[in-house]
């Protein structure tokens, strides 16, 4: 299925030379799957799996008023990163909504690498670009110069560790290291969207092959779209443009950790000042469903008829054997154990609100 | 796997093995290939009546959704129950274990309008863009 107007990462040819799957994904060629979803998704949680995700975008941000900016256009207390340390945030509208959900890494107090979602890539720049407006602060859109791998799971330590000019033991979860990998420069980090242990690696594209290569050889098990979002989901990790977006705040998506109203002024803060005082009107919630079958993203929720929700990620979850998913529920209705009613091709569909993360991994 | 001749195909991908007035239905290798790990099939009951073309059910696999049509008119008199247990063998055996419902059909002939396994195959070559 080559498509030549699909953009495609430096890693494409190993992919299908591996026998993925390619696929469209937000005008990327991708691998949705190699060997099947299951046995991939299964490897994450046993042993280790390898993803491409170089699509992701890399935005640094640097100068005197670095932090400034980044205090004023995000919900999270950039103030409280060191030397060494990321964490997720969101960047929002003046509404409260997402433009996206991001990474940003300390690399130095007047420098910052963010890392976004592939299509919000150019919104992203361009909004903080106009933010940025007076500042004293240089944004680059730095994508091109980077490929993204990420080995998740319990053995990425394991298998990544020779490949690294540095102890990965010594990076605790969501710090980071600017080191080398097969003697290239790389960032590695200790983060992931499978909520499993394991590592993303940044580096140039022209490198990615080999390490993506060397790390299948030493037994990560390569992975795909597919799988990424089932382990995702187990993780209750938000999927933007599914579950959160420019509508939904972070307060409703039931990230309330990253919303730090005591830090200052920041875009959004008054609507989300509101909506901590008031509660939210609407909440993400984790369900199950108890009836047979698979609600997925946009389904109804519906009570006595009427419309009161809608379902934004759904799938079979493979680590559970049942059918899960998220939607965003009335508050009232958003209680553990509420039963609700998903409408499924026309048939009301008996789920069960269930605490979040679905999956958890022992420590 | 080769494409059993004994059967007859819908270009939607499901397959009707006829066995005088009954009619075995189930989907074709390509089509399990395509769906991914199936996780759950909703079939229609026991004496639901269908007319060639109308949902026959609805398949998932953990990628997405799908949904079934019937191939040929007539009365359902089986269903696989098998694969409430075991959906996945809908990817391990397709032709065999993997069936989903019997019919009887309602106008054997309807089945002759089908394709025959060699216009399947082609019919796939075209799909595929190969």
């Amino acid at each position: 299925m080559a498509d030549d107007s699909l953009k495609k990462t430096p890693l494409n040819q190993l992919e299908k030379d591996l026998g993925g799957s390619m696929v469209d994904f937000g005008g990327w060629e991708l691998p949705v799957l190699y060997d099947g979803i299951l046995k991939e998704h299964d490897a994450v949680r046993t042993s280790a799996g390898i993803f491409d995700v170089s699509h992701m975008g890399e935005i640094t941000v640097r100068g005197p008023q670095a932090l400034d900016l980044l205090q004023m256009a995000t919900s999270n207390d950039v103030s409280k990163l060191d030397d060494g340390r990321a964490h997720y945030t969101g960047l929002l509208y003046p509404s409260g909504g997402f433009v996206d959900d991001i990474l940003i890494y300390r690399m130095a107090a007047d420098d910052y690498f963010l890392v976004v979602n592939a299509s919000n890539t150019d919104k992203d720049f361009e909004w903080l670009q106009q933010a940025a407006a007076g500042l004293d602060v240089e944004l680059k859109n730095v994508s091109p110069e980077y490929a993204q791998l990420a080995i998740q799971g319990p053995l990425a330590e394991r298998i990544l560790q020779p490949f690294v000019d540095t102890s990965l033991a010594a990076i605790k979860y969501y710090r980071f290291a600017s080191t080398s990998a097969c003697g290239a420069a790389a960032i590695v980090s200790r983060t992931g969207y499978t909520g499993e242990d394991g590592f993303e690696v940044y580096l140039a594209p022209e490198q990615a092959p080999h390490l993506m290569k060397s790390l299948v050889d030493a037994g990560a098990k390569p992975c795909g779209l597919g799988a990424r979002d089932t382990l995702r989901l187990e993780a209750k990790m938000a999927l933007y443009g599914n579950d959160i977006d420019e509508t939904t705040t972070p307060l409703e998506a039931d990230l309330g950790w990253i919303v730090k109203l005591d830090k200052g002024d920041f875009t959004g803060r008054d609507v989300l000042a509101k909506q901590a005082a008031d509660g939210p009107r609407r909440k993400l919630v984790g369900f199950e469903m108890i009836d047979r079958g698979i609600a997925r993203h946009g389904y109804p929720i519906v009570t006595d008829g009427e419309e009161t929700g809608v379902v934004t990620s759904g799938t079979h979850s493979p680590s559970l054997k049942k059918a899960i998913g998220l939607a965003y529920l009335p508050l009232d209705e958003s209680a553990h154990g509420t039963e609700i009613r998903v409408l499924i091709r026309g048939k009301e569909t008996l789920a069960r609100v269930v605490p979040t993360p679905f999956y958890k991994r022992a420590r | 796997m080769s494409t059993p001749e004994d059967n007859r195909y819908a270009k939607s991908h499901e397959y009707v093995h006829p066995d005088g007035d009954i009619g075995t239905i189930g989907i074709t290798d390509y089509a399990q290939k395509e769906l991914g790990d199936v996780v759950f099939v909703e079939l229609p009951q026991v004496g639901a009546e269908l007319e060639a073309g109308d949902e026959l059910g609805s398949i998932e696999s953990v990628k997405a959704v799908s949904e079934l049509f019937s191939p040929v008119s007539g009365t359902v008199t089986e269903v696989n129950d098998a694969l409430t247990e075991k959906p996945d063998l809908i990817n391990t055996d397709p032709w065999g274990d993997g069936w989903m419902v019997r019919i009887k059909l309602k106008d054997p002939t309807e089945v002759d309008e089908l394709m025959t396994a060699e216009e399947y195959d082609e019919y796939l070559e075209k799909e595929s863009g190969h």
